[in-house]
C-alpha cells in the first residue's frame, strides 16, 4: 500500500485528467454527438419504415376486405337483377300468353259470331230461295196441274232435283 | 483533403521521431561506451534482474525504450527515443529531454537546470536540496536530501495517452464524418459502429435509462475506448503500461465518482442519509455504511482495473522470463518452447481481459450513475437497488 501511494504521481494524474477532459469535450462534440444522433436517426427511420410497412399492410388488408365486400355486394346485386330479369321474363311470357289467349278467344268468338251470322244469312237466303223455288214450283205445278196430274208430279220431282240445294 | 492532411502530418511525425531516434543513438553511443564496464548494462539474466526488470516495467518511465543489444564492439546499444521532461521545481517550470539523465534510474546522474539540481531515482524525479551534490538515502532507501518535484513530463504513459487520444479522434472523427454521407458506415467504421452501439445498448441504456443516458454517453464512450485501447497497447511489444498506473486508474475512478455525486438526485441522497422503509434504528445504522459505500464503489473501480492489468503484465513477463529461468532444467529449446506456449495462451486470455476490464469499468460506472439518477416511483423499487448491489458484488468476485 505504501509503495502504491509512493507510485502515485500527481503529475501523471493531472495529465490523465487533462487528456480525458479534452477527449471527452472534443469527441463529445465532433464524434459521439454526430455518431449517436446519426444512429438515433437511423433507428428512428427504421422504426418509422417498419410502422409504415405495418400500416400499409393493414391498409392492404382493409382494402382487400372492402374489395371483397364490394364484390360480394356486386354479386348479390347481380343475383337480384338476374332474379328480377327472370321474373320479368316469366311475367312477360305469361302476360303474352294470356293476351294471346284472349286475342285468340276474341278472334274465335268473332269468327263464330261471323259464322253464325253467315249461317243465318245463308239460311235466310236458302229460305228465301226455297220460298222462291216453292213459289216457282207451285206456279209451274199449278200450271201443269191444270193440264195433267202425273206430269205435274214428275215436274215437281224434276224441279226439286234442279233446285239442288 | 482532410485525410491527405492527416497523412502528411503522420509521416512528418514518423520522420521527426526517427530522426530524434537517430540523434539519440549517436548520443547514447558515447554514453554507453563508458557504462559498458558497469556490472550489468541492462542485460537480464538472473532471477533478481528479471524481478527488477518487471518492477521497472510496471512503473511509468521518462523515455521510450524499445530494445537493447550488444554490438560487435561489445558496446550496449539502447534503441528508443527520449521524451520531454516537464517539472515544476522551486525555481519554476523546467523542461528538457529525458536523454539528459542518460538512462540513469539510480539518482547518480545529476542534471543542473539553472539553480536546481535534478536526479531521477526509481522513475521519479527529485530535486536535491541546496548545497548537496549527491543524492543520499536513508536506511529504507528513500532519498533524504531531496524532494519529489511535480512531474508533468510527457512520460511513456502520457505519450501513450496522447497516442490513444489522437487515435480515437481520428477513428471516431472519421466515423462521424461518414454518417454525413451515408447512413451505414463502410470500412473500419463498420467495425466501430457495433462497439459504440454495444456501449450504448448494453451498458448505458439498461443501467441509466434511454433518456437519461444521453447526457453521460460522451464520458462512458470515451472512457470505454480509452481503457480498451490502453489495455491493448499494453499487450504490444511497445511496452506501455498505462492502465497499470495507479495514477491513471485513480483519475478515471475519480471522474466516475464526481459524475455520480454531481448527478445524484434527491432519492440518491435520501437512500444514503435516511433509507426509506426501514426502522429508525436501522436508518441511523445504515448512514455510515452507505457513506462508506459512496467511496468504496469508485475505489473498487480503480483497484480492479489497476490490479487486473498489473497482474496480467507481471504474469506475461514472468512467463516470457521462463525462457531464462527454466533454461537449466529444460534446455534452451524446451524452456523457450514452454515459455512461448504459455505466453501465447496467457496473451489470448489477456486479450479478453483487456476488453473485459474496459467493459466492467464502463458498465459499473454506468451502473453507479444509474443508481444515482434513478427515479424511485414506488417504495418496492428500493429492493431493486439492493439487487443491483448483489449483482455488483457477484461481479466483484
Amino acid at each position: 500500500m505504501e509503495e502504491l501511494i509512493n507510485d502515485f504521481s500527481p503529475g501523471l494524474f493531472a495529465m490523465q485528467a487533462i487528456v480525458l477532459i479534452i477527449l471527452i469535450i472534443l469527441l463529445g462534440k465532433f464524434a459521439w454527438k454526430p455518431i449517436l444522433s446519426a444512429l438515433d436517426d437511423r433507428e428512428q427511420g427504421i422504426a418509422d419504415a417498419l410502422a409504415a410497412a405495418e400500416d400499409a399492410k393493414l391498409e392492404m388488408a382493409r382494402l382487400e376486405a372492402s374489395n371483397e365486400a364490394a364484390a360480394q355486394e356486386a354479386r348479390a346485386q347481380r343475383d337480384v337483377m338476374m332474379k328480377d330479369a327472370r321474373e320479368i321474363k316469366e311475367k312477360m311470357i305469361s302476360d303474352a300468353t294470356i293476351q294471346a289467349q284472349e286475342k285468340a278467344d276474341t278472334i274465335i268468338a268473332n269468327a263464330q259470331e261471323a259464322i253464325l251470322a253467315e249461317k243465318k244469312a245463308a239460311l235466310a237466303d236458302i229460305k228465301s230461295q226455297v220460298a222462291n223455288l216453292s213459289v216457282e214450283i207451285a206456279e209451274k205445278v199449278t200450271r201443269q196441274q191444270l193440264s195433267e196430274k202425273d206430269a205435274q208430279l214428275a215436274l215437281i220431282d224434276k224441279m226439286l232435283a234442279e233446285a239442288n240445294i | 483533403m482532410f485525410r491527405a492532411y492527416l497523412k502528411t502530418a503522420f509521416f512528418a511525425l514518423l520522420l521527426a521521431a526517427s530522426s530524434g531516434m537517430q540523434a539519440q543513438d549517436d548520443h547514447l553511443l558515447d554514453h554507453d561506451v563508458h557504462v559498458t564496464d558497469a556490472e550489468n548494462d541492462g542485460r537480464v539474466n538472473t532471477k533478481d534482474e528479471i524481478d527488477s526488470y518487471i518492477e521497472h516495467h510496471l512503473k511509468d518511465v521518462h523515455d521510450f525504450h524499445l530494445f537493447s543489444f550488444t554490438n560487435d564492439a561489445n558496446e550496449r546499444i539502447h534503441v528508443g527515443f527520449p521524451l520531454p521532461v516537464i517539472v515544476w521545481t522551486t525555481e519554476g517550470l523546467k523542461t528538457f529531454m529525458s536523454s539528459e539523465f542518460h538512462h540513469d534510474d539510480s539518482g547518480e546522474v545529476l542534471v543542473q537546470k539553472g539553480d536546481v539540481t535534478l536526479a531521477k531515482y526509481h522513475s521519479k524525479i527529485y530535486e536535491i536540496d541546496n548545497g548537496a551534490n549527491v543524492l543520499s538515502f536513508d536506511e529504507e532507501l528513500h532519498p533524504n536530501n531531496a524532494y519529489k518535484v511535480l512531474d508533468f513530463s510527457i512520460t511513456k504513459s502520457v505519450f501513450g495517452l496522447l497516442l490513444i487520444g489522437l487515435l480515437m479522434v481520428f477513428m471516431f472523427g472519421t466515423l462521424a464524418k461518414q454518417y454525413k454521407k451515408r447512413s451505414i458506415p463502410k470500412g473500419f467504421g463498420r467495425a466501430l459502429e457495433p462497439l459504440v452501439l454495444y456501449v450504448r445498448d448494453e451498458m448505458a441504456r439498461p443501467n441509466i435509462g434511454v433518456e437519461k443516458s444521453k447526457k453521460f454517453m460522451p464520458y462512458l464512450l470515451t472512457v470505454f475506448f480509452m481503457i480498451w485501447i490502453a489495455n491493448l497497447l499494453g499487450l504490444t511489444p511497445l511496452g506501455f503500461n498505462i492502465t497499470g498506473q495507479i495514477s491513471i486508474t485513480v483519475c478515471l475512478a475519480l471522474f466516475t465518482f464526481v459524475i455520480v455525486q454531481f448527478n445524484g438526485n434527491k432519492d440518491y441522497w435520501k437512500h444514503i442519509f435516511w433509507m426509506p422503509d426501514v426502522p429508525i434504528l436501522m436508518k441511523i445504522f445504515l448512514i455510515p455504511i452507505e457513506l462508506l459505500g459512496i467511496f468504496t464503489k469508485p475505489f473498487s473501480l480503480l483497484v480492479r482495473l489497476f490490479a487486473n492489468i498489473t497482474a496480467g503484465h507481471v504474469i506475461v513477463m514472468g512467463l516470457v522470463a521462463l525462457t531464462i529461468t527454466l533454461k537449466e532444467q529444460f534446455g534452451v529449446v524446451g524452456s523457450t518452447g514452454l515459455s512461448l506456449f504459455l505466453t501465447l495462451f496467457l496473451m489470448v486470455i489477456e486479450l479478453l481481459v483487456a476488453f473485459l476490464q474496459a467493459f466492467i469499468f464502463t458498465l459499473l460506472s454506468s451502473l453507479f450513475i444509474g443508481m444515482a439518477v434513478a427515479e424511485h416511483d414506488h417504495p418496492e423499487h428500493t429492493g431493486t437497488g439492493e439487487e443491483d448491489v448483489d449483482i455488483v458484488r457477484e461481479r466483484f468476485v
